[in-house]
């Protein structure tokens, strides 16, 4: 039960994009077309899984041991980089459709605030192991659906007639703020 | 003077806020009230000034493989430096900037400016460079900010403008409100640059 | 462009490790030097809380101070005469979760004040419970006979307008902090 209270919550009550405000970057830079949007969104996916995973085991086994948790911001973000460089290289050799697909991106993964961001939000929170793997998951699903909802609306703009100062990100910033005002009404759900 | 020209630049023609879209979390997570703003331009214009000033410096002794490697650590040390020294001095500005410190190693702006321009440049322009567009980014989120709590909370700079009943676009504090302005703010500032041909 | 070192695996493993290792020593120094800033910026905070709850006192709330379940319990006393209780509280029953709360209480059981130490309410609805108009209402009151329930739940407490889940748990962070102290003083009396 308490999994499910962590997911719904991490999903839409407190959407990483919409309310928290990490992945901005990308959030707005991507979500042009919804398929792109829907790559991005399995690889942050993949991607913040696996880092929250690797950041719990420092934090625990490396940084409190020896007492350096001032070092929690290096070695995270040394790790959430150095992630981003193996899923590259697995998927160029996997998945090549894939890796063309997303080409940019990926390596901009590294700078996803949202990726650093949760990995220390888990921390603070004082997640065990798989809470923390789940919570990244499922906050990185909020991510993708608030893309895919976003990139949605942008598809539709793209089609009509927009006045010269909002065309691009001043249009994508209130349609975002508008998308984060229905959000709203999903608090106290949980 | 040749050199002015970077510190104006990162002022208003390349704007990281307004005209490169830069550091956007940071941007509509902390600008709910001015002092905030300026809190995180602070903290983020002394990253961008110190790394870009190391990263300078040490340009012909980082392999170009491992740069970006090599930035990071950089970065993270000197965010590292400040949020350590932010907690010890002035830790209720800390404690609503929150997470956003540690977070200002992922700004976008920082490793932007290192791999731009830090890297291919002396140090006195890579120093001035950091600085005008940190300032530049200071200035727009303080704007940002402001704004957002005079409309939402009828303050500036927590002295209050209304009376102690007085109603106020709460809409404004909140997360919409931020998208919102922000939007509003880079459409104004399109227009002012067409209009005086910046 | 001039000099640059090539990307060998030496050169690479040098660079990168000469650069991880200055930086870290450099974090480490002033990490050091910030330890007692930070240490004291803390201690001063929990000082000026306990200020604001409770009546003048003069000695030194970390004498004595007792740690259970999560609730930190300061006694404090002007002169050698016991002033009261200072009970630092928590709730994760906020609308935003997390909210910890300072509350004075005389020996008599009475509080003297409330104060909201942490909480990331709503602003302009569940926020409102750092102002006097909320807080105000608990001071003077005991809780043996001024139930911690809003008023909708059956208690005596006026819930703030629109913010029944903030209030709500404010009251379970008050009750949690009346109920370990209740415990405490129990345990000392029947020793």
């Amino acid at each position: 039960m308490e999994y499910i209270l962590l997911i719904i919550s991490a999903v839409l009550v407190n959407n990483v994009v919409l309310v928290q405000f990490l992945g901005i970057c990308p959030f707005l830079g991507v979500s042009s077309k919804i398929e792109t949007s829907l790559g991005m969104g399995v690889a942050v996916v993949f991607v913040m899984s696996l880092a929250n995973l690797v950041t719990y085991l420092i934090q625990n086994y490396v940084l409190v041991p020896l007492h350096i948790e001032f070092m929690q911001t290096i070695s995270f973000i040394f790790v959430i980089a150095f992630l981003v460089q193996v899923v590259e290289i697995i998927l160029k050799k996997t998945a090549p459709p894939l890796y063309q697909a997303l080409g940019i991106y990926l390596p901009l993964i590294t700078t996803n605030c949202a990726v650093l961001g949760i990995a220390i939000l888990a921390v603070q929170k004082d997640f065990n192991l798989i809470m923390s793997v789940i919570y990244a998951a499922s906050i990185a699903v909020g991510f993708t659906l608030a893309m895919i909802l976003l990139a949605g609306i942008r598809e539709q703009l793209a089609l009509s007639e927009t006045p010269k100062g909002m065309k691009g990100f001043p249009i994508s910033l209130v349609t975002a703020g508008l998308l984060s005002m229905a959000f709203m009404g999903f608090s106290g759900i949980v | 003077m040749g050199n002015l020209r970077y510190l104006t630049n990162g002022l208003l023609r390349e704007n990281p806020t307004f005209v490169l879209v830069l550091g956007t979390c940071p941007t509509l997570a902390v600008t709910t009230a001015g002092i905030n703003g300026l809190g995180m331009g602070a903290a983020t214009t002394f990253v961008l000034v110190c790394s870009n000033m190391l990263i300078s410096a040490l340009k012909n002794f980082i392999p170009d493989k491992v740069r970006i490697a090599a930035f990071i650590v950089i970065i993270a040390a000197f965010v590292t430096i400040v949020d350590l020294v932010m907690k010890a001095y002035v830790p209720d500005l800390y404690k609503s900037l929150g997470i956003f410190i540690p977070l200002i190693v992922v700004n976008c702006i920082i490793l932007g400016r290192a791999e731009a321009f830090a890297q291919k440049n002396k140090v006195m322009p890579a120093v001035l460079d950091g600085l005008g567009m940190g300032l530049g980014f200071t200035l727009a989120i303080t704007l940002l900010a402001s704004i957002r709590e005079v409309l939402g909370n009828g303050s500036i700079f927590n002295i209050k403008l209304v009376g102690e009943n007085a109603s106020t676009i709460l809409l404004f504090i909140l997360p919409p409100g931020a998208f919102v302005t922000y939007g509003f703010l880079i459409a104004i500032m399109n227009r002012l640059k067409i209009k005086f041909n910046i | 462009m001039a000099n640059k070192l090539e990307s060998t695996l030496p050169n690479m493993i040098l660079s990168l490790v000469t650069i991880g290792v200055v930086m870290a020593a450099s974090l480490g120094f002033v990490y050091i030097k910030t330890k007692g800033p930070i240490d004291e910026a803390a201690a001063k905070k929990e000082l000026d809380a306990i200020q604001q709850v409770l009546p003048e006192f003069n000695s030194d709330p970390a004498n004595g101070l007792i740690e259970k379940d999560g609730v930190i319990i300061y006694q404090v006393s002007k002169d050698n005469q016991p002033v009261g209780f200072a009970i630092k509280s928590y709730t994760e029953k906020g609308f935003s979760g997390h909210i910890e709360i300072m509350a004075g209480f005389l020996p008599d059981g009475k509080i003297y004040k409330v104060t909201v130490l942490e909480h990331k309410e709503t602003p302009g609805l569940g926020a409102k419970m750092t102002e006097p108009k909320f807080c105000d209402q608990f001071s003077g009151k005991n809780p043996e006979n001024f139930v911690l329930k809003v008023k909708k739940d059956g208690g005596n407490v006026d819930a703030i307008t629109a913010s029944t889940i903030s209030s709500r748990a404010f009251c379970d962070a008050l009750q949690r902090a009346f109920d370990t102290m209740k415990e405490v003083t129990d345990s000392i009396a029947d020793n």
